[in-house]
């Protein structure tokens, strides 16, 4: 359960304002995909392109296709609930749900969407999902007290067995450990690497050691100057984009020669 | 003195100190002063002149006495403290004073009487407020019935949906909804059921929607103002999972935001439980007890303090004693109401539990 994306001509508006430019991409199953780039250079817009979260902000469009194992996410008729469903995400801030316990956060997907379930069903669910995010061991005694309650990293790692208890074919994740600190980052960048067996994993992050550490391909997004759209400057597999990449501008960004 | 100079230049960090007895000795000390001027000078002791006299005397006195022993900038806080506390006490003041009256002068007739007999029939002793009462619990229950649904529909309407002018507009009406002197939203209650009903349609549900008029925009501000506040980021959570818009609302948004909007009703409920204007015209009088609200004047516990005080019979004492009383009653269902919201705003807030 892990599909290919296919972008293919995409830009992304914010009302008359184009954020993102023609952006022509391949996204491997079962691998991780890094986006890296300078803020504002469109990495997250595009990255909510992918599962239409885009159109949630009043005002914002997107021109193109995006192929999901050959089905169009803007196609007629399509349902951006159901893409959701497939798509799963984790957002740069933890977001849990601050009025349900750790258990209902997890299967909020389900529990939202008015899914019934058998309680041992649920139960069985709730602990692979956790023990997916590397969280079980630590909040197995208190799964009925609320999820603020957990730290951030916590917090996070929850997000995270809360988008994959929805068995999504695709994971975005928007800078998910930018809040976090460095042993949090350790242990969501290992779990990336493991369910990357089972999912197709899109990462943000502003941090290039992650990028080289986590990714297999890497895309390389860039931005003329202010008010122009961002770009995808350059893609291809991680090694290659760390060594010898192609254009000029991505080795000044990776070498920190950027301005 | 000069060691004094000397110890202040050696350490920079040190200031003058006042002991902390300072500012009530300050305060009795010119309590005191303003107590003798008021009693030889302006003929007779008079606790409120002294009061008066005294913060008069006392603001300068104490910001003087920190200025000259701790400086220029403790002397402007102990001065902004003071001020900001006598404005304080001076706010309680007539709160404390309300309190003290109704208690003092509706406790005689705060009796299982008042409860349990209407004023039918009854001249001069006796009687109570139970028409009156079930009058109020019918308007204002179906009031809030009414109310409740169409100002959370509207405010959710506004934050979730609305976009543009319709939304505009409907932003400016309910300001202006809340501008709405009270006893024009009884004409047009009145002046609706007439047109529905015909003429002189006068009952207790011609009172519950004069008073939703006044309730809507309430509800509609309290509870705006609440799902405003809830994060963005929890509404992109939940439709990141696939969760319709329509349900990310019922079981995200309003969960997050219930004990507010909650406490936010009540307190509505508590703001139009005292009306009197429209009701008078709206819901009329009556001296029985009336439990169907689509036929015939109902009394509520405004019109019913109004009434007593404003038509006495020949033993004016028992009708203010019983105006009293009513308000006494009004007073006590607001605080209950209060209360109510405020445990139901700690019940079900979202909890860290840490």
């Amino acid at each position: 359960m892990s599909k290919r994306i296919e972008v293919t001509d995409l830009n992304c508006y914010y009302g008359t304002f184009k954020a993102v430019e023609d952006v022509t991409m391949t996204i491997q199953p079962r691998s991780v995909t890094a986006f890296i780039g300078p803020s504002g250079c469109g990495k997250s817009t595009f990255l909510r392109t992918l599962n239409r979260m885009h159109e949630v902000i009043p005002g914002a469009h997107v021109e193109g296709d995006v192929l999901l194992d050959g089905h169009n996410l803007y196609g007629n008729g399509v349902d951006p609930v159901n893409v959701r469903r497939q798509v799963g995400m984790v957002f740069q801030r933890p977001n849990p749900f601050p009025t349900m316990s750790i258990k209902d956060n997890v299967l909020a997907g389900y529990r939202l969407n008015a899914q019934r379930m058998k309680a041992r069903e649920a139960d069985e669910l709730l602990e692979r999902s956790l023990r997916g995010a590397n969280l079980w061991e630590e909040v197995k005694n208190r799964l009925d007290r609320p999820g603020s309650g957990l730290s951030g990293g916590q917090q996070q790692r929850l997000c995270i067995a809360r988008a994959i208890a929805m068995q999504p074919e695709v994971l975005l994740m928007d800078e998910p450990c930018s809040a976090l600190d460095p042993i949090s980052t350790l242990a969501v960048e290992d779990l990336v690497q493991e369910l990357k067996e089972t999912y197709t994993i899109v990462i943000v992050t502003h941090n290039m050691q992650q990028a080289a550490r986590v990714s297999d391909e890497t895309a390389f997004f860039n931005i003329a100057g202010t008010g122009a759209p961002g770009k995808l400057v350059e893609m291809g597999p991680t090694e290659k984009i760390f060594s010898t990449p192609d254009v000029q501008a991505t080795e000044d960004y990776i070498t920190g020669r950027f301005g | 003195m000069s060691t004094a100079t000397t110890t202040r230049n050696a350490d920079p960090l040190t200031a003058g100190q006042l002991p902390g007895y300072t500012t009530w000795v300050a305060l009795a000390g010119s309590l005191l002063v303003a107590g003798m001027i008021d009693a030889s000078l302006l003929g007779g002791f008079d606790p409120g002149t002294t009061a008066f006299l005294g913060a008069v005397i006392f603001l300068p006195v104490a910001y003087l006495v920190a200025r000259v022993v701790q400086g220029r900038r403790a002397a402007a806080d102990r001065l902004a403290t003071n001020l900001v506390t006598g404005a304080f006490l001076l706010a309680l003041l007539p709160l404390l004073s309300l309190l003290w009256e109704t208690l003092s002068q509706g406790l005689p007739r705060f009796d299982v009487t008042l409860f349990t007999w209407s004023m039918r029939n009854v001249i001069g002793d006796g009687g109570g407020a139970a028409h009156a009462l079930y009058g109020t619990l019918y308007v204002t229950g179906i009031a809030t019935l009414i109310s409740v649904p169409i100002g959370l529909m509207t405010a959710i309407y506004l934050v979730e949906y609305g976009r543009g002018a319709l939304a505009r507009g409907i932003t400016f009406f309910v300001d202006v909804m809340t501008g709405i002197p009270s006893i024009v939203a009884g004409l047009f209650a009145y002046a609706l059921m007439a047109i529905v009903f015909g003429p002189g349609t006068i009952n207790g549900f011609a009172g519950s929607l004069a008073l939703s008029v006044l309730m809507i925009p309430i509800v509609v501000r309290a509870t705006e103002e609440l799902l405003r506040i809830v994060p963005n980021e929890l509404r992109e959570a939940s439709y990141a999972l696939g969760v319709p818009k329509w349900r990310t609302i019922t079981s995200v948004v309003l969960p997050t935001a219930v004990s507010g909007i909650v406490s936010g009703v009540i307190l509505s409920i508590a703001r139009i439980i005292g009306e009197t204007a429209p009701l008078m015209i709206a819901a009329g009088f009556t001296n029985s007890i009336n439990t169907n609200p689509f036929a015939n004047p109902m009394m509520t516990l405004p019109v019913f303090v109004y009434d007593q005080y404003a038509h006495p019979g020949v033993d004016r004492i028992f009708y203010n004693e019983r105006a009293w009383a009513g308000a006494l009653t009004l007073i006590v269902l607001v605080m209950v109401l209060n209360l109510l919201g405020r445990f139901i705003a700690n019940r079900f807030s979202p909890k860290t539990g840490r």
